[in-house]
């Protein structure tokens, strides 16, 4: 049950338990993802099988053929050469292993390998040339139903989508670089597509010029880390309906957003980088419907928005390093419980803007660039209050046509009249004990 | 011309040996080399200069044109004694001023960022869209002064008039475009908002700034309908018709009045 806003105060001591106790089960919870994902990692291919050749001059000259002639658990080593392969199905538990220069087209209008078997490798290869339909989404790797599948270490450019994986658990895709044709966004696929999956580990990889970095729907329990996401012409990193995943140690530049996180809980967003996602609709983590999170660590540079939060209940958002944003934070009102502590506000255009009177969330031991109070019983703490949403940002909000006043003496002045005796901006919107440096 | 050329002469000799003009140069002088000390970008600097420049050219050029006016009334009463034209008298004051103003802010703030500042191009080019800015205002705050100061003997409601001069370009004016756009926002503000921008010189300078930096990005809607208006060539037209009328109108006005006032 939600608390209703009127009774905040005086049940603050409970929400704090409910909220120890959720951040508890959050640790819990990353804590048995880390392990399951270091089992799937553990669980040894069986390596009993022949080592096959495919070479463009011997017997076994397409890859077709050297899948023909293999048995399960075989590997399969392609060498250097140009290969092409037609939504090739890879039916029997196999390791496909490119050597340095093996390349691999797209045969048809179709993708190039579909997985339907467990236990599959793909790695070492450079898959190209998927072409885009408007009625069906090619990939260059489809995984069908399967689970222990490895995908690493393969080049993957000019795919309509790069890594597609349907209703497939317990799979590892690592260290793929995946470059798309950084077309227009309706002929653009997404580079790592993941849609009703379970412990799906994607670590490290690199995903560009695609529509979505890595797209995320009905997944459960997978961890998305260290991957660099740019130049997407949607967003870094989506994630719908996927619960109790995290995502951390990724970097995400210049994407016309940077990660949407939409209904969705228990999501732990850590030590991640949301840089330059600047525009006129940017930004750089949208937390849409989100309940029991975690947001730590994390830094957002140089995003018209930094964080727009709406619809979210119970998330913790601390310890992050907001600069040089246009609006660090957007809550809206219709969000309760959150809160937002010990971050670092410098040198944004607006630290914080919403859109009501109201306010359900707490601000605690922030830094903000902005305050300017002092410290007199020099406990790091300043003494009075900081009120993080200017007069200005409210107006803003209301009449957006004002922003062109922004930077005018007016604004100052208003600003400073209104952080002086505040009648209009949020009351409870506050943070009673900002910090007098930075946290970080 | 030549006339011209020599009171203006005479003038900013006279300037340069004031106290006045040590402390113009001074006052941006150590605001920027402050700003440096605190924000080490050259880029941001160069914005907060240009924040800076946008309240206090207006108000150095009014209240130091008007004092340095009343200050040599001696000199102009005297000087209308010679067979000279009374146009040539006001030209020449104007230019004198506004030379010694302008090399004053020039120094101020060039010294600090030469030093200081980075010489990547475009933070050079920052700087001297910030000093274009500031010659075209201190140009029209130094007019309308002497429009003001040649109209009032009174040395007291001289320096009022100026004052409210400034108040009304700097905050009253900027008061009055928030008040009509949040009491008209069901219509569609963004030309009405445009012409207003166009209309008063400080806030013209103040979009310019805005829409050529990142800025402009988190306008919105309105912003992208200024960034259209004004990256087209016909945009900088107007904006540079704008800033000229409003040094034109007050020195051929002023020019009237001094021919016709009797000293």
């Amino acid at each position: 049950m939600l608390p209703m806003p009127g009774m905040l105060g005086g049940e603050s001591m409970r929400l704090r338990m409910t909220m120890a106790r959720e951040i508890a089960s959050v640790r819990l919870f990353a804590a048995v993802t880390c392990l399951l994902t270091a089992l799937v990692l553990m669980v040894p291919s069986p390596a009993k099988g022949r080592t096959l050749w495919v070479h463009p001059d011997s017997t076994l000259a397409t890859i077709s053929q050297g899948i023909g002639a293999a048995q399960s658990h075989d590997t399969l080593v392609i060498s250097v050469g140009t290969y092409s392969a037609d939504s090739l199905i890879i039916g029997i538990p196999l390791t496909l292993s490119g050597q340095p220069g093996a390349i691999v087209r797209a045969g048809g209008k179709r993708g190039i390998f579909v997985v339907t078997a467990p236990h599959v490798t793909i790695r070492n290869l450079h898959l190209t040339g998927v072409q885009a339909s408007f009625t069906a989404e090619h990939a260059a790797i489809l995984l069908e139903g399967v689970s222990h599948v490895t995908i690493e270490d393969n080049i993957i450019d000019n795919c309509f989508f790069g890594i597609y994986a349907a209703n497939s658990f317990a799979c590892t895709i690592s260290r793929n670089q995946v470059i798309g044709r950084q077309d227009r966004l309706t002929t653009a696929g997404n580079g790592i597509h993941l849609w009703y999956c379970r412990d799906i580990a994607v670590i490290g990889n690199s995903v560009s010029s695609h529509r979505d970095g890595i797209y995320m729907e009905f997944v459960r329990s997978s961890v998305v880390d260290r991957n660099q996401c740019r130049d997407n012409l949607r967003y870094g990193l989506h994630y719908m309906f996927s619960d109790s995943s995290q995502y951390a140690g990724n970097f995400f530049c210049r994407n016309a957003a940077g990660v949407a996180v939409m209904y969705t809980s228990n999501v732990l967003m850590q030590d991640n980088v949301f840089d330059q996602s600047w525009g006129g609709a940017s930004y750089g983590l949208l937390l849409k419907d989100i309940r029991d999170s975690r947001v730590v660590g994390n830094k957002f540079t140089s995003n018209s928005i930094g964080v727009h939060i709406e619809g979210s209940d119970r998330i913790v958002l601390a310890h992050n390093l907001f600069k040089d944003n246009g609006w660090a934070m957007r809550l809206m009102a219709n969000c309760l419980d959150n809160s937002i502590r010990e971050n670092d506000f410098i040198d944004n255009s607006f630290a914080v803007a919403t859109n009501s009177r109201q306010n359900h969330s707490s601000f605690d031991g922030n830094y903000w660039s902005d305050y300017r109070g002092f410290d007199l019983d020099r406990d790091g703490y300043g003494d009075t209050p900081f009120r993080p949403v200017s007069l200005f940002s409210l107006l803003v909000e209301s009449h957006p046509p004002t922003l062109v006043l922004l930077r005018s003496l007016l604004v100052n002045v208003l600003d400073l009249a209104e952080r002086t005796i505040p009648t209009l901006t949020p009351e409870t919107l506050v943070d009673t004990r900002p910090s007098m440096g930075p946290n970080l | 011309m030549t006339i011209v050329r020599q009171i203006s002469g005479f003038v900013i000799r006279d300037i340069l040996r004031s106290r006045w003009s040590i402390a113009n140069t001074m006052f941006f002088a150590i605001a920027t080399a402050g700003l440096f000390y605190l924000q080490a970008d050259s880029a941001r600097v160069a914005v907060s200069i240009s924040s800076l420049s946008l309240v206090f050219i207006p108000l150095i050029s009014l209240i130091y044109t008007a004092m340095y006016y009343y200050n040599s009334r001696d000199f102009i009463e005297l000087i209308l004694t010679q067979p000279i034209g009374r146009r040539s008298v006001f030209l020449g004051l104007l230019l004198g001023i506004l030379i010694s103003l302008v090399a004053g802010f020039i120094t101020g703030i060039g010294i600090p960022y030469v030093i200081l500042g980075s010489s990547d191009w475009t933070d050079i080019s920052a700087v001297i869209a910030v000093i274009v800015i500031a010659i075209a205002l201190s140009s029209i705050f130094a007019a309308l002064a002497l429009v003001a100061a040649t109209r009032c003997d009174d040395r007291g409601k001289g320096l009022a008039v100026i004052l409210g001069m400034w108040l009304v370009a700097a905050v009253l004016y900027d008061g009055l475009v928030l008040a009509a756009a949040t009491a008209l926002a069901e219509y569609p503000m963004e030309t009405p908002l445009l012409i207003a921008s166009l209309a008063n010189p400080v806030d013209l300078s103040r979009v310019l700034f805005l829409v050529h930096s990142d800025m402009a990005a988190l306008m919105g809607y309105t912003g992208a309908v200024f960034i259209r208006f004004f990256d087209q060539p016909i945009g900088l037209v107007v904006a540079t018709v704008s800033l000229l009328a409003w040094f034109a109108a007050p020195v051929w006005y002023g020019l009237r009045r001094f021919n016709l006032k009797d000293f």
